[in-house]
């Protein structure tokens, strides 16, 4: 870290990078695209999301000499890594955002070109494609310091980041979580608080920093309040018209995921919360007209976001819960700054994607009750496996259970080279169909 | 008197149905798609005004459905074959809980509710194994008619097991097994129980409730048909015309759209 290259940084931070952004944000033209009627009106938090996250993407740019930076998987601790000032980045964010710019299937093919086989994740494979190609919707990436991953999410991202630290010759931390099949117990907690105390020497070498306990602390009581925080824009959705979408969710999620344990995510969702509950209390809807509450399950479409969105508000649906959006708040609440690494033991190894399937068939019950849901759209993506498994027997337990409709769809998160439109509109008619009969 | 009629341009054939007004049916016609949906739409719709002896301007009300249904200009309404499936396998037999269609280039299986209504579907994935192309493309390879291919694996003593589910890799599993001698016969049984197997997953999945009405083209197949059963267990209703079970479901939608009308 060279002192001319930290100085640039915090400028670019503090200066240099909202002065440009404004300038980029007037030279852009807008485009203007017809509101959709069935809309209510538009989110005005979503110009601060977009703020902060551009301005992370942006920043990441002057961390290199500046700045110790970390590639993390979505689901890994990241409040240790903040305790050392770790730049953080999330190749599966940046997956999304790949997908969402339509670019899943030309970063895809250039990891196949390098053998990497299509039935691997797309995140994956978008992310080794960057690698190879240094293509990047948002510039371009730092280069790590150190990867830290966790297979509470799947075990791909084992195999992923030991690519990844074997091209660049750098750490990889690798967080290993026992997976529920009925409770955790003490010896499984007390084996991941190890691996933690173990990983406190290598972060330390790495960021060239002491470990600080109280940092830690606050980390943690941080990330704690952001997940709460983020619980209860969710629940705003409980009210009828809910006063966003999934969809929005969808986006609205990138600062839990990836900012996680910084102020700002909390700031947001704070600022967030307070409009939702504001259109609560006016009674204003993402659809001007909800006849029936929705619910999603699994990663989005992120290619798809929109247009799915128009379609299910032409028919005056709104999604309102998802497991998805909701995987962020689940367990990191309990996050408990007195007891930090035990509870982030349990909190970590309790995501839905690590634990059993009779737990994800009460969670689905209990979203579906709350948020009086009318019916459930189930994707079936190419690239989750750990997310997809036992889909079929879901759909038709909750429907023996609770008459809910449901239907499934085939797609993937990013990589639309297997996804069919005629066939997902023909399953989603007959699901209005149904749903209308 | 007021007629209606649904219109079903599937993958491979368009299926015409004309209702009276009393929901009897006047008469069906079914045409191959082609090139062009909106062509095989009028001549379906055509041949059944012919066949029933009526002009056009006695049809009270068109629903279309199948894969082409967007591309049917005169229809009043458009609809999934899901549900027109469904409506008209109930309408056939009131007892059917469980629709297997098997067409062109899709196959689904469907939880069929009173009145006709959908509880639960679920449809092969983007893949022409388990539908109607798969036998096409191996009758073809064979130089067997399509329509003979039940009447022949009925005749088999024994069957070669096809183990490609894939339609193209299947394609060439038939050539060398064709160059190993086997008969002709055995290899189609093999090939319909590739099918069966294949459909047999999404059977599972919504499950069996009451009884089983087969539908689409490939219903036609005795030998399918009777491996279907051997699978079920129980035997299973069938039309005359399985393929037009989607048009007359999409007709009855045409003639109740009417009666809650007034």
């Amino acid at each position: 870290m060279t002192f001319f290259k930290e100085l640039r940084f915090n400028f670019m931070k503090d200066l240099g990078g909202p002065a440009l952004m404004s300038i980029s944000r007037k030279g852009r033209k807008r485009r203007h695209r017809a509101p959709n009627p069935h809309f209510g009106p538009a989110l005005k938090s979503a110009t601060r999301l977009k703020e902060i996250m551009t301005r992370h993407y942006f920043l990441s740019r002057y961390t290199e000499g500046a700045k110790p930076v970390a590639w993390v998987t979505s689901g890994a601790p990241v409040e240790l890594l903040r305790a050392f000032d770790f730049y953080t980045i999330y190749p599966e964010n940046h997956g999304a955002l790949c997908g969402a710019k339509k670019l899943g299937p030309e970063l895809c093919a250039v990891a196949e070109e390098h053998g990497y086989h299509r039935d691997l994740c797309s995140y994956a494979r978008i992310d080794l494609g960057h690698y190879f190609s240094g293509k990047s919707p948002a510039g371009r990436l730092p280069k790590p310091d150190l990867l830290f991953a966790s297979n509470n999410i799947c075990q791909t991202v084992v195999y992923w980041y030991r690519a990844l630290a074997h091209y660049w010759d750098i750490p990889l931390i690798l967080f290993d979580t026992p997976y529920n099949f009925e409770e955790i117990n003490d010896s499984d907690v007390s084996y991941m608080v190890q691996q933690f105390e173990e990983m406190i020497p290598v972060l330390e070498q790495v960021s060239g920093q002491p470990f600080k306990y109280r940092n830690f602390q606050e980390v943690v009581r941080i990330a704690r309040d952001t997940s709460l925080a983020w619980g209860e824009v969710l629940a705003t959705m409980k009210a009828r018209p809910a006063p966003m979408s999934i969809f929005d969710a969808f986006v609205h999620l990138a600062p839990i995921v990836s900012l996680r344990g910084l102020p700002v995510a909390l700031e947001y969702y704070q600022t967030l919360l307070k409009e939702l509950k504001e259109r609560v209390d006016r009674g204003t809807g993402a659809l001007k007209d909800e006849r029936k509450r929705l619910m999603w399950d699994n990663i989005a479409i992120w290619y798809k976001v929109r247009d799915l969105a128009d379609l299910f508000a032409e028919q005056g649906m709104n999604f309102v819960t998802a497991t998805y959006t909701n995987a962020w708040t689940e367990t990191i609440r309990y996050l408990d700054d007195q007891r930090p690494m035990e509870s982030m033991a349990r909190v970590y190894s309790l995501v839905i994607l690590n634990n059993n399937l009779n737990h994800r068939l009460k969670l689905m019950e209990r979203l579906i009750n709350e948020f009086e849901v009318d019916g459930l759209v189930i994707h079936s993506a190419r690239s989750c496996k750990p997310y997809s498994v036992g889909q079929y027997d879901m759909k038709r337990l909750l429907m023996e259970r609770l008459g809910v409709l449901s239907v499934i769809i085939e797609a993937d998160i990013t990589d639309f080279r297997v996804y069919s439109e005629e066939q997902t509109r023909t399953r989603l008619e007959a699901f209005f169909e149904a749903i209308d009969a | 008197m007021d007629y209606f009629a649904g219109i079903d341009v599937g993958a491979l054939s368009t299926d015409a149905v004309i209702l009276t007004a009393g929901s009897e049916v006047a008469a069906y016609s079914i045409v191959e798609t082609g090139a062009n949906s909106t062509d095989a739409a009028e001549e379906a719709l055509a041949g059944v005004l012919a066949e029933a002896e009526i002009v056009r301007s006695q049809i009270k009300r068109i629903v279309a459905t199948g894969y082409g249904r967007v591309s049917v200009p005169f229809a009043d309404k458009r609809v999934t074959e899901i549900s027109c499936h469904a409506l008209g396998a109930y309408h056939l037999f009131p007892d059917t809980g469980t629709v297997i269609d098997i067409g062109g280039q899709d196959s689904k299986v469907i939880q069929v509710g009173e009145g006709g209504k959908v509880l639960n579907f679920t449809m092969n994935d983007k893949c022409a194994a388990g539908t109607g192309r798969f036998l096409e493309v191996m009758a073809n390879k064979l130089q067997v008619a399509l329509d003979e291919m039940g009447e022949l694996s009925l005749r088999a003593g024994r069957e070669v097991p096809i183990s490609s589910v894939c339609t193209v890799f299947a394609e060439s599993e038939v050539v060398s097994l064709v160059a190993q001698n086997h008969p002709t016969e055995e290899i189609i049984r093999g090939l319909h129980r590739s099918i069966v197997n294949r459909v047999w997953n999404m059977v599972k999945a919504v499950g069996v409730n009451g009884g089983v009405a087969m539908t689409g083209g490939v219903a036609k197949n005795r030998g399918v048909v009777a491996l279907m059963e051997e699978k079920l267990g129980q035997s299973v209703h069938l039309h005359e015309e399985p393929q037009v079970v989607g048009a007359l479901g999409a007709a009855l939608l045409a003639w109740r759209a009417s009666q809650s009308a007034g």
